[in-house]
């Protein structure tokens, strides 16, 4: 073998001595077992190898064609956000005892990762009002499915309504995923761009198992959490709730209102946006739906010596015990992210995570006045957090080339998944500076006067 | 051994039956069950006034590292079930014949009583499984 | 020196902040004037307040009680546990690649989407498929979109085929996620060799079958060698082969599963293609197909038009999204970096060696342990602790005298089929010395269970911690700080 890769630390010698040991003469023997007629002839069609320096070089090249938010100031959210990450985030995650590691399956080599991700747990529940949370899952889509999954297995019905303000991602995962076990999912209609609670009313009945809105919505507009809860309860459904776990800072939590299941993702707090993943979705209920919640859980407890001590626990729930009658197979979680928000949480703090959610409530209510000013019309009629929809004179593909040619990322079109053209949803997190949003409304006039 | 189990009929799933005042019975999990699942952590069991019928799973019981369902052994009405085990599922390691029972069922079909073994033949049956 | 057994919560105190962020620049707006006052928040989150200080030494100090890959060996079986490279890493947090949002006009991100482009095909290469979908966050996922992929093609075909085999051997996941995508799962014994038994399977295949899943090699570490007559057996009957790629790592550029007869593949990149586990995550678990399968895919793909990659969300047969946004970039983005490093014959001689480790290390082993499977074995091999039983010993107990030596333990405990399994997966990347230091301290201990069996009934000796307490944590559930509880714990603790 040659000594190109740095990966691999086998010497001529050291194999020669394997080999010996293993009484062969070469490591073709150790593959004879493969039917010959399957085994590859030549090496695979892909590249050969390339050197660190090099490499390095063509992977700045590659990043360079992307146009990043540290030079084009960026106005897109729906659903993924640029947020400051405080330095110490990824100083921390760079311990390689972190993220070199597998499971915390042996606790006693494992402490750290344990107790950061009961602190996670913690501080999730802290955010949404709830009893329990569980150690993260895939991403906020894939969390607000499993949690229809949850309520369609625990109530034994077999419909969930969820509102069309919730992300159409979600919605689409939702969709995807009860194909499988077999359930409806029905959308509830907007009254303006919130839910419409009478329709909500009139579509739930005793087979639904769940009601799933979005907090705040898609639009970002501000649902009324208890309005829907009294429906939900009314029938015996689930209340289940994606909330923007930032919001949550200054906002009602969603356990307040009597959410059964509240889920969301972290990128918010500490994840960096990394086109679109991974991120890391949170899962918290209420304490009825302890020993249901999907995913890895850490508990408390202690050694033989009474000193205080984390394990993954209420196991009999997941996949590798259950098998066949698990509610839910997810198995790895995105723990190094639930510990990037971990940090990020302590580092703002109690009070630092209010002043943040603080600052991108009157930054984004700053630009719809000032666009407003300028005669654009602001759909929102509910309030809204940081992000809202402006009405444009023209395709909203337009004013996002235009806008990149100043500079500058522009929003979501929200032409393509509610058939609302020439609408763009802007969010305005503390990272825009009022400078830069004034150059936004800028461009933006100059495209309606061009 | 623990005691006063003559009276008791099995199911193959290892559950014991002992009849109460007229349909009503009182079902468990045997000695031989709590022991092949080790320290039991929770107990999930059905609702009262829930209409069961024979062989269904109608709950489950959680070790730390395994779990079981409950497979009623008869059909019926749940007419009543062990808070105690809500807060202390060890119980059932305790006393698996006594106060470790899990659910009163008022019988719909007494027949069935009939497909269950006694004590004898359900000694006979889990010996034959350990070979 | 102190021990440091604090939580965050613990050592926060009143007013310390461990970030500042600056003054508005946009004016002051009130809550209450924009809010109805019952969706304003009344109770603040307790959060820590900390300094910058305490937070890192809080988290440095957490990760001093962890044991990762750069700390020692940890031939955790079926995990491939190998060298995180760094220059992923670094990769990874480049702006151009860290600072973009899923939804900036595809112009903008074509650096990123090359990346995903050339990935998809490079991952068709290698596992001899004709198109992969990079969505799916981790093996399990890859798992179910895979077999709801199953479940449209042949609803396509107007069959409704309702069973999914799996083989006793394997990944809790799959029968998992074959209940999840609405399938009824049906176990297939292994014969006396630890394979497939094909007799049994041939009773079991028939017009419902819609898929075989299998591992292969198998998580024996064993290679399926009639592989070829499985899938004939599972094809004839109209049925599907999905191949469970946790244990790529032995056949990288040796075979693939598209030859051996496979219609599905995924891969975990987090394993075979070092994406860091992360202490569980995140993964990435991209599925690639045949081409009949290619127009349920999962949408949007990614595609090259011209010069120009796109996404393309028009498939009208395609299952629908299974992920959010295009699969996790920045686990990609690392597996991408390391198939750049090792090329072609790089990868060849990572499974090479990694299946030579695997055998040269069992060799070492296999006087003091049983081995239930006396075939050559592929990147990984089991043992079983049977022996050590009889003397009082238990698997976990080896498993955690093995702490004491700065190991981590090998998988135990599965597969099922085995009888006080260890299964151990040494992985290409670690030198032949550290191999034999492990063979070594196993040796050592197999002699402890017979000389001196408490000092291993006993471990771990050395860890910040003991055995704790899994029985209670699973009764009385603490899933959470809450001050007040905490304090009446302390409380009770100190009276008893």
């Amino acid at each position: 073998m040659s000594n190109t890769y740095r990966y691999l630390p086998d010497t001529t010698q050291d194999q020669e001595e394997m080999l010996a040991a293993l009484n062969i003469s070469s490591i073709d023997v150790l593959f004879e077992d493969i039917p010959a007629e399957i085994r590859l002839q030549g090496e695979l069609a892909i590249p050969d190898a390339v050197s660190e320096p090099l490499l390095m070089k063509k992977m700045i090249q590659l990043s360079a064609k992307n146009k990043n938010a540290n030079h084009y100031p960026t106005f897109l959210g729906a659903g993924t956000y640029d947020h400051y990450i405080p330095n110490v985030v990824d100083h921390m995650l760079l311990r390689s005892e972190f993220y070199t590691a597998y499971t915390p399956y042996q606790p006693e080599i494992s402490q750290g990762e344990l107790q950061a991700i009961f602190e996670f747990q913690t501080m999730v529940c802290e955010l949404t009002g709830m009893d329990v949370a569980n150690s993260s899952m895939y991403d906020g889509f894939t969390s607000l499915a499993e949690a229809a999954s949850l309520a369609v297995a625990s109530t034994r019905r077999s419909k969930v309504l969820v509102s069309k303000a919730v992300h159409p991602e979600s919605r689409a995962i939702l969709q995807t995923v009860a194909a499988g076990p077999g359930y409806a999912v029905e959308e509830v209609n907007l009254v303006n761009e919130v839910t419409d609670l009478n329709q909500l009313g009139q579509q739930i009945d005793k087979n639904t198992a769940a009601v799933i809105v979005q907090y705040p919505n898609f639009f970002g507009s501000i649902e009324d959490l208890a309005e829907v809860k009294k429906i939900a309860a009314e029938n015996g459904a689930l209340f289940i709730v994606s909330a923007n776990p930032l919001a949550l800072a200054l906002l009602q939590t969603p356990g307040h209102f009597g959410a059964d299941i509240v889920v969301g993702d972290m990128q918010p707090l500490g994840i960096p946006m990394s086109f679109g993943g991974p991120h890391c979705g949170y899962f918290a209920v209420s304490k009825k739906y302890m020993r249901k919640i999907p995913g890895r859980i850490v508990g408390q407890t202690e050694d033989e010596s009474g000193k205080r001590g984390f394990v993954l626990t209420l196991q009999a729930r997941e996949q590798h015990i259950r098998r066949d009658k698990a509610t839910s197979n997810i198995c790895s979680n995105q723990a190094l992210n639930a510990l990037a928000s971990s940090i990020c949480m302590s580092a703002l703090g109690k009070q630092g995570i209010r002043r943040m959610a603080q600052l991108n409530f009157e930054k984004a209510d700053y630009a719809a006045k000032a666009l407003e000013k300028k005669g654009f019309t602001i759909i929102n009629k509910a309030p809204f957090f940081n992000e809202f929809v402006v009405e444009l004179p023209c395709p909203v593909k337009e004013v996002n080339a235009k806008l990149i040619k100043a500079g500058i990322i522009g929003g979501f079109d929200l032409g393509k998944d509610y058939g609302l053209e020439n609408q763009m949803l802007l969010a305005v997190t503390e990272q825009r500076t009022k400078e830069e949003i004034d150059k936004l409304i800028e461009v933006l006039e100059a495209v309606v006067n061009g | 051994m623990t005691k006063a189990t003559a009276n008791l009929l099995y199911s193959k799933e290892h559950e014991w039956v002992l009849q109460l005042d007229g349909n009503r019975v009182r079902i468990g999990i045997s000695d031989f069950a709590q022991e092949a699942l080790g320290d039991i952590v929770f107990v999930e069991n059905p609702e009262i006034d829930a209409e069961i019928s024979a062989n269904e799973a109608v709950g489950t019981i959680e070790s730390v590292k395994a779990v079981s369902e409950i497979f009623t052994p008869l059909s019926g009405t749940v007419v009543s079930v062990n808070d105690v085990l809500e807060d202390a599922p060890e119980t059932i390691n305790e006393e698996p014949f006594e106060a470790g029972w899990l659910f009163e069922l008022e019988m719909s079909n007494p027949e069935e009583l009939e497909t269950l073994m006694n004590e004898d033949q359900y000694q006979a049956f889990t010996n034959e499984g350990e070979n | 020196m102190v021990e440091y057994n604090d939580l965050i919560f613990e050592i926060s105190r009143q007013g310390r902040v461990g970030s500042n962020l600056p003054e508005s620049d946009v004016g002051h707006v009130d809550l209450q004037d924009k809010l109805p006052k019952h969706l304003i928040r009344d109770v603040p989150a307790e959060l820590p307040e900390v300094s910058e200080l305490q937070i890192a030494r809080h988290y440095t100090a957490l990760s001093n009680k962890n044991h990762g890959i750069d700390n020692g060996f940890y031939p955790l079986g079926s995990c491939t546990m190998k060298y995180n490279p760094k220059i992923n890493e670094t990769v990874a947090r480049l702006e151009g690649f860290s600072r973009i949002h899923p939804y900036q006009p595809v112009e903008t991100v074509q650096g990123a989407l090359e990346v995903l482009y050339e990935l998809q095909e490079e991952l068709a290469v290698i596992t001899g498929m004709d198109a992969v979908t990079l969505q799916p966050s981790a093996g399990a996922q890859g798992e179910w979109t895979g077999l709801m992929m199953v479940k449209a093609y042949h609803a396509q075909k107007g069959e409704t085929r309702t069973k999914v085999l799996v083989p006793d051997s394997a990944h809790g996941t799959n029968p998992a996620s074959a209940t999840v995508a609405g399938f009824e799962t049906i176990t297939i014994p292994s014969n006396k060799n630890g394979l497939v038994d094909l007799e049994e399977l041939k009773k079991h295949v028939g017009s419902d079958t819609a898929a075989l899943m299998l591992t292969n090699p198998n998580t024996l570490g064993l290679f399926e060698t009639e592989i070829l007559e499985i899938a004939e057996v599972v094809h004839e009957a109209g049925g599907l082969l999905y191949y469970d790629g946790a244990n790529a790592n032995a056949i990288l550029g040796k075979t693939t599963p598209g030859s051996m007869g496979f219609d599905i593949v995924h891969l975990n990149l987090h394993k075979t293609f070092t994406g860091p586990h992360g202490g569980g995550g995140p993964g990435a678990g991209p599925v690639g197909v045949k081409a009949k399968l290619i127009p349920y895919l999962p949408v949007p793909r990614v595609e090259k038009e011209n010069d120009q990659y796109v996404l393309n969300y028009n498939e009208p047969l395609s299952i629908g999204r299974v992920k959010g946004y295009y699969g996790n970039f920045g686990i990609l983005l690392r597996a991408y970096t390391y198939i750049r490093t090792m090329g072609n014959v790089g990868l060849r001689e990572v499974s090479e060696s990694a299946v030579l480790h695997a055998n040269y290390l069992r060799k070492r082993l296999e006087p003091y342990f049983d081995a239930p499977y006396s075939q050559v074995c592929k990147h990984e091999f089991v043992l079983s602790g049977s022996r050590q039983k009889k003397l009082g010993v238990r698997t976990l107990d080896m498993a955690k005298r093995l702490l004491d030596f700065g190991y981590h333990p090998p998988t135990i405990y599965f597969p099922l089929n085995v009888e006080e399994c260890l299964m151990i997966e040494p992985t290409e990347t670690e030198s032949k010395e550290t191999l034999d230091a492990f063979a070594d301290v196993m040796i050592q201990i197999a002699k402890e269970v017979e000389e001196n069996p408490s000092v291993v009934l006993e471990a771990p000796h050395t860890t910040v911690i003991g055995r704790l307490d899994e029985v209670k944590a699973a009764r009385q559930p603490i899933l959470r700080y809450v001050k007040e509880e905490a304090a009446e714990r302390e409380k009770e603790f100190a009276r008893s």
